[in-house]
């Protein structure tokens, strides 16, 4: 019996994340409603178990994709991957105002390259309190700062060793990971309550899954916003940090 | 139709997708550039004009809805799946490194939001 039904959730493996993600955000909304009447978000308390169980799975499997390297629920992988992610961001789009949009428009372009600068600035100063003296490390590990996709394809683009990279990685989860704690607990102090905030947050912080899940505990009416401008911030990251940033910091080591 | 709305949201991301990665081989970034919020531009430009001229549907404007009210359930899933281990386990420096970003980058909102000229609080 109990083997049949291994099967058939191994075997509907989408569905079954399905099922699995429903349960989840229904404990973290029975969660919210009792525990914190409500103060807190069902979603963020669903987004935080969610973080927690990844850690648990790669505690439990040594595996890198958190709770979808248990075999039984590898459908979480696909559920969570880039392509249903990124169609929903799209979606959420639809009903969002182009005036609001035209509002932001220069200073939530300009956003964007300021984030890029500032966390690639900070990230390379560590670095260098660290004690790392190469201009190709600290880039790398500046770059990290920005995202943990902008960290890899700059290192790879100047060359830097696979631990620095394993390393830009490494610091750009641990920004996707407190914006998505962080922001509902401090959106209310740096005003992250309309769409023309939420699109320079979208542009500083611009980690997408960060950006995403935050805002969707925060208020989902400003997902599109924050959405919008941060999926343009990977690539600016991209342009800059190898290029024009990593000439700079080589000027001044 | 329902499947109008969810084809019409596919139109959307693989016509955004493909800009990006077009845009990204132009600059030479081994990335997709802003290929989602293309995506979402085309999505807001198309359903503005329909606005006007004629009218989607109630079935296909589900279709696009429904993905929408998936996002945060998506969301929860893509939080499950992460490497949390890693984001941790690598040392102080990283942790530092994303920390620092994050706090800097949460104080320059209402610094820039203000500077944009925001009349209204």
């Amino acid at each position: 019996m109990l083997e049949v039904l291994t099967q058939v959730l191994a075997k509907n493996a989408l569905i079954t994340a399905f099922a699995f993600v429903g349960i989840l955000v229904w404990v973290s909304y029975l969660l919210s409603d009792k525990l914190t009447r409500g103060h807190v978000h069902g979603s963020a308390i669903a987004i935080a178990i969610g973080l927690l169980l990844a850690y648990v799975g790669g505690k439990v499997t040594g595996g890198t994709k958190g709770v979808a390297d248990f075999s039984l629920l590898a459908g979480v992988g696909v559920m969570g991957g880039a392509m249903f992610r990124d169609f929903a961001i799209v979606a959420t789009a639809f009903g969002a105002h182009l005036d609001e949009l035209k509002k932001a428009g220069i200073v939530g372009a300009l956003s964007i390259v300021i984030g890029v600068v500032l966390s690639f600035t900070i990230g390379a100063i560590v670095a260098v309190a660290f004690g790392y003296k190469d201009a190709v490390s600290i880039s790398t590990i500046g770059a990290g700062a920005a995202t943990y996709i902008v960290g890899p394809v700059t290192g790879t683009a100047l060359g830097a060793s696979s631990d620095i990279i394993a390393l830009s990685v490494a610091a750009g989860l641990t920004k996707s990971v407190l914006v998505m704690v962080g922001t509902p607990l401090v959106a209310a102090r740096i005003q992250l309550d309309n769409p023309y905030s939420a699109m320079i947050y979208g542009g500083l912080m611009g980690t997408t899954s960060g950006v995403a899940a935050g805002l969707a505990a925060t208020d989902p009416k400003l997902v599109p916003y924050g959405a919008m401008t941060a999926t343009f911030y990977t690539g600016v990251g991209c342009l800059l940090a190898p290029s024009v940033l990593f000439l700079i910091v080589r000027a001044i080591v | 139709m329902v499947i109008y709305g969810v084809a019409l949201l596919s139109f959307c991301m693989l016509v955004g997708m493909f800009v990006g990665d077009v845009l990204g081989n132009l600059i030479g970034v081994q990335a997709n550039v802003g290929g989602v919020g293309i995506a979402m531009l085309l999505l807001i430009f198309l359903s503005n004009l329909n606005d006007h001229r004629l009218q989607l549907g109630a079935p296909t404007e589900f279709g696009i809805n429904f993905w929408s009210a998936m996002y945060i359930p998506i969301v929860v899933a893509m939080a499950a799946k992460q490497n949390v281990i890693a984001a941790l386990s690598s040392g102080w420096m990283a942790i530092i490194a994303g920390v620092a970003a994050v706090v800097a980058s949460f104080m320059l909102i209402p610094v820039i939001a203000r500077f944009g000229g925001r009349r209204d609080a």
